[in-house]
């Protein structure tokens, strides 16, 4: 009885899994099907599925009147660059609260985290006449700046508890075996921390990629991210749904597949070091 | 040379003191252990004497030197740790070498001294395993082996055997004795566990509340404890007190008899360990007493019997706790 209960029982979990899955995801599919339709077919109605002329004329006419590559290269440059430095200010940081704590610590680490509740159009008008006077608008330099500052608080709370699961006395060791600061940052914690810093930088990088309020706002062309580029096809183009549909596509290829390739150290990421 | 000294050495978190002020001299070669029950600070002791703390105030000196600013690493002391702190992503080769690889020695150097003690721990056929490859008792090896590998001046051993199996306890308690007399060096050795305190210290310092109570040679302190608490904690099974915590006597020096004696009691419980018999012993308004017995006793519970302790075994202590020399 137990055995055919159990089985029962791992069918629907199955099965619901699967429909969740195919629920989450169904917005992506619908995204790359219509990018393949003709604009007649995009908008009829009801839906066409799968039945429909399939083309490819969408991602030539998009590739024709947008320079793809360019946005793309700003998307990484963006995503890794503000990564990178915010990984630079956020290991020593965690470092700091996981293994020398002070009295505010705690405190420190949940302020860090109320910055993200505050909706983020609240510090448009000041960040943008600061752009504006210190000549940052549309300059890479600028926009990676703003996405470091944007996401050290989750690179922080992230690194911060991964390197408490790291036990202080190999730290302490380091120490007695002479290693200065920096050395047991190198060739002890980080060692040690890998799987934690890789998927905390995945997570950034995802989040970058996505970032749209700031990049839309504070970037015109030269700095322009895909972001950027989707937008270019929704507001002045109207309704032409395949080519923006083509140039979603094009946009999220990328991080799809260093997605597909990174999921298990995404998972890890996104369950914040609670599972082991 | 390795003289440690601690002169008025004061540790406070915030408004907890731990240490009160602890003075201290250490020769040169000796093996001191610090024993207390947990949380009376004997960790923390030797975790100043590591550097690994800061003192509140107070000073440390080694070999004669002011050290009390000095960084961990330059205080020429290596540190065993309870839980080894072994480097998990770096081999045993690495793990033993990297105090030698952050002091810049070259790497033929590092090579040859890495293999030397290896060989002393018989380790050499795992120095290139990773550390969870390893059993409890190999990455204690490992542990000494990054001690051993730097010469140091003194060793500082944080109740490194805690972790370990019984049987394999008393192993590493012997090789540790044999290591110190093989190197000479000076070694700090903090446990709990008062069987090691006897069994390896060449003195013991016992710990209460952050306050050295006594500090004596092994038999010092079994025969002539300064205070009720080191009667209590030196000694296996414990000292009988009786009268108010005033008198004391240890279950090896009560001798027993059936029909006389200067205390009457009945037998409760009989432990039999082989070599001794311990007997719990109700004796009325005396209380519960311990008394050894040879292997061979056959008085079980409910035996009457008569107790005599030895006079010139009795300790005698004042209401304060302090003992009464005669």
């Amino acid at each position: 009885m137990a055995r055919a209960i159990s089985t029962k029982r791992k069918l629907i979990v199955t099965v619901l899994a699967w429909a969740i899955g195919f629920v989450i995801f169904f917005p992506i599919l619908w995204t790359i099907l219509t990018s393949f339709k003709m604009e007649r077919d995009a908008i009829a109605l009801p839906p066409i599925f799968l039945f429909f002329d399939w083309t490819t004329e969408n991602y030539g006419i998009v590739q024709e009147r947008s320079n793809y590559f360019q946005f793309a290269m700003n998307s990484i440059v963006l995503a890794v660059g503000s990564t990178f430095f915010a990984l630079v200010l956020a290991i020593p940081s965690a470092w700091a609260m996981a293994f020398a704590p002070g009295k505010w610590t705690k405190d420190l680490l949940m302020w860090m985290l109320s910055t993200k509740m505050m909706p983020p159009v609240g510090a448009l008008i000041p960040l943008y006449l600061i752009f504006r006077d210190f000549g940052l608008l549309d300059t890479r330099g600028g926009i990676i700046t703003v996405l470091m500052l944007l996401n050290l608080p989750i690179l922080i709370w992230m690194l911060y508890t991964y390197f408490k699961e790291i036990p202080g006395e190999i730290l302490e060791a380091s120490r007695m075996d002479g290693a200065s600061l920096g050395k047991e940052l190198l060739y002890v914690l980080a060692p040690m921390a890998i799987p934690g810093i890789a998927s905390t930088v995945l997570l950034n990088i995802i989040l970058a990629w996505n970032e749209a309020f700031w990049t839309l706002s504070l970037t015109t062309k030269s700095a322009a991210p895909l972001t950027q580029f989707i937008a270019s096809y929704s507001s002045p183009e109207g309704l032409f749904w395949a080519k923006l549909s083509a140039a979603s596509t094009m946009a999220i290829a990328p991080i799809l597949v260093l997605g597909w390739f990174a999921q298990k150290q995404l998972v890890r990421g996104l369950t914040f070091g609670a599972v082991k | 040379m390795g003289t440690i000294s601690l002169i008025k050495a004061r540790k406070a978190f915030g408004d907890a003191i731990i240490i009160p002020g602890a003075d201290l001299e250490i020769n040169d070669g000796e093996f001191v252990v610090f024993v207390g029950p947990s949380g009376c600070g004997k960790s923390t002791l030797l975790r100043l004497i590591a550097g690994l703390e800061d003192l509140t105030s107070g000073e440390i000196r080694i070999d004669g030197k002011d050290v009390t600013n000095v960084a961990p690493a330059k205080r020429g002391l290596s540190m065993v740790f309870q839980s080894y702190a072994l480097y998990p992503h770096m081999s045993v080769r690495n793990n033993i070498g990297f105090g030698l690889k952050m002091a810049g020695l070259p790497k033929a150097e590092i090579n040859a001294k890495v293999a030397k003690a290896a060989a002393t721990l018989n380790l050499t056929e795992y120095l290139d395993r990773k550390p969870r490859q390893l059993s409890g008792g190999q990455r204690q090896r490992v542990a000494i082996g990054r001690a051993i590998v730097r010469q140091p001046e003194g060793f500082l051993f944080d109740e490194p055997l805690s972790n370990l199996d019984a049987a394999l306890r008393v192993n590493m308690r012997i090789e540790i004795m044999q290591l110190h007399q093989d190197l000479g060096a000076t070694m700090i050795y903090v446990t709990h566990d008062q069987v090691e305190a006897m069994t390896m210290a060449d003195r013991i310092v016992v710990l209460n509340r952050g306050n050295i109570e006594q500090v004596g040679t092994p038999m010092e302190l079994y025969n002539h404890p300064d205070t009720l608490f080191v009667a209590g904690f030196i000694g296996s099974p414990k000292m009988n007190l009786v009268e108010n915590n005033t008198l004391g006597i240890r279950p090896e020096h009560i001798s027993l008899s059936d029909n006389k004696g200067d205390w009457p009691g009945t037998v409760m419980l009989s432990e039999h360990l082989g070599s001794d018999t311990f007997l719990h012993i109700d004796a009325g308004a005396r209380g519960r007493l311990t008394v050894r017995a040879p292997g061979e006793n056959t008085l079980g519970p409910g035996s009457a019997v008569w107790m005599t302790p030895e006079k010139s075994r009795l300790h005698r202590f004042d209401a304060n706790g302090r003992a009464i020399h005669t």
